[in-house]
């Protein structure tokens, strides 16, 4: 689904990413980790689009079609989904608008028509439970003054909503006290299934243990340095990053 | 000759054929205000009120004062600028000329009607003898300018414990049998005690001629009696307009003045509020979205004279491409006026390098126990936010709307009658370029 080749980025000419490889199939939960400034959100944002990265070598391509020449929204369009470490907060636009927005953004680029009001408000309220999230919730400003488990509870149930091929979790787990974390990786699990996939990118062992991983892969100074499957994560939670450098 | 010697040789040949008897008050105030103006002449940016505002360009149009109007004008013609789909009375002015086939007006429980007919008639002298250029008076130039021209435009006349049952709509047009033309429009409105009015206002220039309005509106507000006014300026690139309001709010009445500018190549706003009683409130609030190369300034000025008076100021602004924006906010609290509430707001949006904002906030507080803040910002589009939206699937155009809209929207929320601020958001998207999959 997701291949990437040898990929090389730089932000205002230094260099971040210096040669990652990396398969992802559908179906896949990967995870990657690393110590602070290795180059995980970078990987995360150069995927996704943003336009402050420059891919200087390599590509990413997902199924089959390179992306390095489209905006973030055609991205997404094409089935990318990125949760942000740090959602935005955007006053005055309610978390229905946004999402109803981005859904019919998403089906005008595919060609459907928008969806009926009345199906947007049962697929709203249906994934909303799904993430027991609250319906006087969602008539709020977007990520406005929400706790930092309620704006990771609502990147997710935008996840929900728009049902991305794969979905970028980005350090979903900052922030999180333990049953926030049950929540929010529960609700990821219930959406998972063979077709798509997840790539968890995260500081601690500590989310991987809901969001169980096929493979591991550990970055370090712009490369993946080792991978393996879902002990490594324990490995490097009991001995650190140091062995591996 | 120049426009100032034109105006002021006009001036008697106005008068005389006005069909005023000239030793009316109204004669002298004209007279009065004619003087004024020969002595002041035209704002330069060497006056502090008008540094970032040069009606240079403008003034050397050779402007015909006293426009004719010889093309009909029909309802299909002006249909699309009125608000439509409520009942209103509505008062049409074709070129300075009250146009009785198109307007809508009553005599019924108010007055809807028009200036000409109250500076003429006995039955409203003293009406106009109380009220007529009490406020506009040694204001400034341009307002003298309006006042010796004062002639027509609309008069509203509400009694005390009247609640006029539909929205006023007025509307200047302007027509393009003369080439340049300037129009000066002079409204008076008067609502008496526990009384409530609607009062939708808009300038439209229906040809492609150079048109520089001068408008002047007097609004008089009685004991616990509620106003609200909407001021809809989304001229051609080709008119200018120079629009001075003046209220004067007795105890306990509300006041509130919306002013949304989208258009016109010159827009200067002046907005006075005057206080005369305790638990006063005044509203001014305002959304200005710029283009090419458009101008706007708004002057405020909310005078607490008296204790126990609120004010709440609310002004944003878009600006685009080469646009310039210009926001005064003067708030005085004098003395006697202890336990004022005073808030003023300014957010500012430049989109474009050409684009810019000159904004001054002035608070003169002389009293000492009161609450006055205000603040002022100037930004950007922030461009995390935008990736946010994008990476969610929205395209950076629709993405900036939504985020401008959302900017603007406290002050759209403010618009109290449903219909005209479905029109105000349509405005806005057209202004922004966008359709909106949404409704705020």
């Amino acid at each position: 689904m997701l291949s990437i080749k040898n990929l090389h980025a730089s932000i205002n000419d230094k260099e971040i990413l210096k040669g990652i490889n990396l398969e992802i199939k559908a179906g896949e939960v990967h995870a990657i980790m690393g110590p602070n400034g290795s180059g995980k959100s970078t990987l995360s944002s150069v995927i996704a689009g943003k336009e402050e990265y420059e891919v200087t070598e390599g590509s990413v391509v997902l199924n089959n079609e390179d992306l390095e020449d489209l905006a973030p929204e055609e991205r997404a369009h094409k089935g990318i989904f990125l949760s942000f470490q740090y959602p935005i907060e955007i006053p005055g636009v309610t978390v229905t608008n946004f999402i109803k927005t981005a859904i019919n953004e998403t089906r005008k680029a595919k060609g459907l028509d928008e969806l009926p009001a009345k199906d947007m408000l049962k697929l709203i309220r249906e994934k909303a439970d799904l993430l027991e999230i609250d319906r006087k919730f969602l008539s709020r400003s977007l990520n406005e003054g929400f706790s930092g488990g309620e704006k990771k509870r609502n990147e997710i149930f935008q996840m929900a909503m728009l049902e991305p091929q794969l979905a970028i979790l980005d350090e979903t787990d900052s922030g999180l006290d333990i049953d926030a974390l049950k929540v929010v990786a529960n609700g990821v699990n219930k959406l998972k299934n063979k077709d798509n996939a997840v790539l968890v990118i995260t500081h601690y062992q500590r989310l991987l243990d809901y969001i169980v991983p096929d493979y591991v892969h550990v970055l370090y100074n712009g490369k993946i340095v080792k991978s393996g499957g879902k002990e490594l994560a324990l490995e490097l939670e009991e001995k650190g990053y140091d062995w591996l450098k | 000759m120049d426009l100032k010697e034109k105006l002021v040789t006009s001036f008697l040949a106005f008068e005389n054929k006005g069909g005023l008897d000239l030793d009316s008050n109204v004669h002298s105030i004209r007279s009065k205000a004619i003087q004024n103006f020969e002595k002041e002449g035209f704002p330069t940016k060497k006056d502090e009120e008008w540094k970032y505002t040069s009606l240079n360009s403008l003034l050397k149009h050779d402007f015909s004062l006293f426009p004719e109007t010889k093309k009909a004008v029909g309802f299909k013609n002006v249909k699309e600028f009125l608000i439509n789909d409520i009942e209103s009375y509505t008062l049409i002015f074709i070129d300075g000329v009250f146009s009785s086939f198109l307007s809508d007006t009553t005599h019924d429980d108010c007055d809807v009607c028009v200036l000409s007919s109250a500076l003429t008639r006995p039955k409203y002298k003293m009406v106009v003898d109380n009220y007529f250029n009490t406020i506009a008076k040694d204001n400034n130039s341009l307002s003298d300018l309006n006042t010796a021209f004062a002639k027509e435009g609309a008069f509203i006349n509400i009694p005390k414990n009247t609640i006029v049952p539909k929205p006023i709509q007025i509307l200047n047009f302007s027509t393009g049998s003369e080439s340049e033309v300037m129009i000066q429009p002079r409204n008076l409105v008067v609502v008496g005690e526990n009384s409530h009015v609607q009062i939708i206002e808009r300038h439209q220039n229906l040809s492609k001629n150079t048109v520089l309005t001068n408008a002047v509106t007097e609004i008089f507000v009685h004991k616990r009696a509620i106003v609200d006014y909407y001021k809809i300026q989304n001229d051609t690139e080709t008119s200018s307009l120079i629009d001075s309001t003046f209220v004067s709010q007795k105890q306990q009445s509300v006041a509130s003045v919306h002013t949304y500018s989208f258009g016109g190549k010159l827009t200067r706003n002046n907005l006075e509020f005057y206080h005369e009683g305790e638990h006063i409130t005044s509203n001014l609030n305002g959304i200005s979205i710029l283009n090419n190369k458009q101008h706007v300034d708004n002057h405020t000025l909310v005078n607490h004279k008296h204790p126990n008076c609120e004010s709440h100021e609310l002004y944003k602004g878009i600006y685009a491409d080469k646009s310039t924006g210009v926001f005064n906010g003067k708030v005085i609290v004098q003395q006697e006026a202890q336990k004022t509430n005073a808030f003023q707001q300014n957010n500012n949006i430049l989109m474009d390098d050409g684009a810019s904002i000159n904004a001054k906030p002035q608070l003169e507080i002389f009293a000492d126990d009161v609450k006055c803040s205000h603040g002022c910002t100037i930004g950007q589009l922030d461009d995390s936010a935008l990736f946010y939206m994008q990476s969610r699937g929205i395209p950076k155009k629709e993405a900036k709307a939504l985020l401008l809209f959302a900017f603007g929207n406290d002050v759209v929320e403010k618009i109290k009658i449903p219909q005209l601020k479905t029109r105000i958001t349509k405005l806005i998207a057209k202004n922004l370029g966008v359709e909106l999959g949404f409704e705020f």
